[in-house]
């Protein structure tokens, strides 16, 4: 009896853990530099209030900056604040940088309430939070992410280049569900899609569709851009979307121009080409000199043509900041 | 000296016999706390979003809204469906093979299988799960799209399939026990009476072992219901229900796993994702019920 009460505490444990175990991909946590476990007094920047470190000057020219920063949020940002602090560690080794994902929403609440430093969004905030918890927060506009819609090349090699924004709502949305319909080859559109919470699927939606809603029940989704990418280049008929982040190199995918202009950086900074946004690195309040050398940093020319190769827009090149 | 000593023996001896006790209170506590957990976060959805029981797991629009406002819709039925299916597909065809190899490692080859097959299922069951999604990803979703000439490979019969491999051993090593602890008595007798090799096995072995065969699937199920990885990558990740072997939907499991890290903490989707959760933890619950009801029954079996 004792025997059996054992094995089912075990099996109980063991189908808990079955549970627990699964889906561990998206809270990954990059330490840029750990070196500076010396925090001056002025350096510890404690739960994101930005009064302690008022005392120290942000000393622009030397390496003598320290303290920690931490970030956490959008997925889409994180590899370019990855990038950003690697780089702006090389100039200041003494500040330790902690970036964390876990979506846009959840780092627009932890800056909000404070516990992290800077809270990476796709979106405003205003777009999550009560107004009540946005009052604080101050907004800086880091970089331009523009996405793009990509087929196989298969479809791009039967004749479809550009699709009118009618017709791309018209695939998204479902109605049109053969390429024949639009100028390409006899096959059936695959849509291949983010999941609803994903902040690359709000604004393809919002800018490229016009808000119409994407039919949730036909298209496929994936957890990654990376493995959205993959699909779309296995699959013939495939549609999808991507930031152009992840089409430096040769991704092996056609890109499709909406309205006959290409998805590129150039159009996006004269304005032509209507899908991208802001990425934001949200503050409460203003933020301490630490966190400020950083966001100085990445917003800097210095860092601008880094910022370039690896397919993210530089913010101040745009030419109309509205849609 | 002679005292002391005897001290000491007591004193180990209820040293060791609390830390024992420590640990199995600790996971009595650990399996509860979990529950409770479950609870209070899944229960949300009903209580702060006002949603009924029946609109989660009787309807198929899945529309939460990701803010602390709701309003969105939250009927998981494509998911609750979406696990079974697969499973079911999984242990349809699982079951026929492990049963095989079973009886194949205790009954007809013995000594091959102790030596030799066994250690190779216990092998099986090591693998993890991201090696058969991948493989799963790369050979059976390209082969299912030629083999059946269709453009999507992902399907829920990919999924069903890598679950089948997974499970596999879990049913095979589960059975063969039990099939092994049917008495050679039993054999002898059935062999005194007449029958062949194939006889004393059909008629006899198994329904002695039949408890212990159906704990084995139930067990095996139980992983196919847990699994979100391999799944996620070859079921192709549509919100609609499952028209056919070859449509693409969504689990349980691969819908927590994609959701939860865009998620915001204490929003609509959230508290439907961890209630989604506690069903996955209330159906686990069931099946260890089912197993302990099995395993009371081959008590008894063995007792006669």
């Amino acid at each position: 009896m004792k025997r059996k009460t054992a094995a089912i505490l075990m099996s109980a444990l063991m189908a808990a853990s079955a549970l627990a175990g699964c889906g561990t991909n998206e809270q990954t946590t990059t330490t840029a530099k750990t070196t500076a476990a010396k925090t001056t007094a002025a350096g510890s920047t404690t739960a994101g209030a930005s009064t302690g470190a008022a005392n120290t000057t942000a000393n622009q020219a030397g390496a003598d900056l320290s303290g920690t920063i931490t970030a956490a949020g959008s997925s889409a940002l994180k590899p370019l604040a990855d990038d950003a602090a690697e780089a702006f560690n090389q100039k200041y080794p003494d500040v330790s940088i902690t970036i964390d994902a876990g979506g846009s929403g959840e780092g627009l609440k932890q800056v909000a309430e404070g516990t992290v430093n800077i809270g990476n969004s796709d979106v405003t905030a205003e777009e999550k939070l009560d107004a009540a918890q946005c009052t604080d927060l101050v907004d800086h506009p880091v970089c331009v992410i523009t996405m793009a819609p990509i087929v196989n090349p298969d479809v791009k090699d039967g004749g479809v280049t550009s699709l009118t924004k009618e017709q791309l709502i018209g695939i998204f949305t479902g109605t049109i569900k053969n390429w024949s319909e639009v100028g390409g080859p006899d096959e059936e559109i695959v849509l291949i899609t983010r999941p609803e919470s994903s902040g690359t699927r709000a604004t393809f939606q919002k800018y490229a569709l016009d808000g119409n809603k994407e039919a949730s029940n036909v298209s496929m989704e994936t957890d990654d851009s990376g493995v959205l990418l993959q699909n779309v280049k296995d699959t013939k008929g495939a549609i999808g979307y991507v930031a152009l982040s992840y089409l430096v190199g040769d991704p092996g995918v056609a890109t499709i121009a909406i309205d006959g202009v290409e998805p590129t950086l150039e159009n996006t900074y004269n304005g032509t080409y209507p899908v991208w946004t802001f990425e934001h690195m949200y503050t409460k309040g203003e933020p301490d000199a630490v966190t400020k050398a950083f966001l100085d940093y990445i917003m800097s020319e210095e860092y601008g043509g880094q910022m370039e190769a690896l397919g993210y827009g530089v913010s101040s090149k745009m030419t109309k900041t509205e849609h | 000296m002679n005292k002391n000593k005897e001290k000491s023996m007591f004193a180990k001896e209820y040293f060791w016999r609390s830390l024992m006790t420590a640990g199995g209170l600790f996971v009595i506590l650990l399996t509860i706390v979990i529950g409770a957990f479950l609870v209070y976060k899944g229960s949300a959805t009903f209580t702060v979003f006002g949603h009924s029981l029946w609109e989660f797991i009787g309807t198929a629009e899945w529309a939460p809204e990701d803010s602390m406002a709701g309003g969105g819709a939250v009927g998981s039925l494509i998911f609750l469906v979406g696990s079974l299916t697969t499973c079911l597909l999984a242990l349809i065809i699982a079951t026929p093979f492990s049963l095989g190899t079973a009886i194949f490692m205790t009954d007809i080859s013995p000594k091959f299988g102790e030596r030799f097959y066994r250690p190779v299922v216990e092998i099986f069951a090591g693998i993890p799960s991201v090696v058969y999604g991948w493989v799963g990803l790369t050979v059976l979703v390209p082969a299912i799209k030629t083999v059946f000439d269709r453009q999507v490979g992902h399907s829920v019969l990919a999924a069903g399939i890598v679950l089948a491999v997974m499970i596999f051993p879990t049913i095979t090593s589960v059975s063969a026990d039990a099939i092994r602890s049917v008495p050679q008595d039993c054999r002898m007798a059935a062999y005194g009476l007449g029958s062949t090799r194939w006889q004393a096995i059909y008629r006899v072995v198994i329904p002695a072992a039949k408890p212990g065969i159906l704990s084995g699937v139930i067990l095996g199920l139980a992983r196919a219901f847990g699994e979100a990885l391999a799944v996620a990558m070859v079921i192709g990740q549509t919100t609609a229900l499952p028209t056919s072997i070859f449509s693409t939907t969504k689990t349980l499991t691969t819908e927590i796993a994609a959701q939860m890290g865009n998620a915001m903490e204490g929003g609509e989707t959230k508290s439907a994702l961890w209630s989604m959760a506690l069903l996955l933890f209330l159906i686990s619950l069931f099946f260890i019920f089912l197993i302990h009801h099995f395993s009371k029954q081959r008590e008894y079996a063995a007792k006669q």
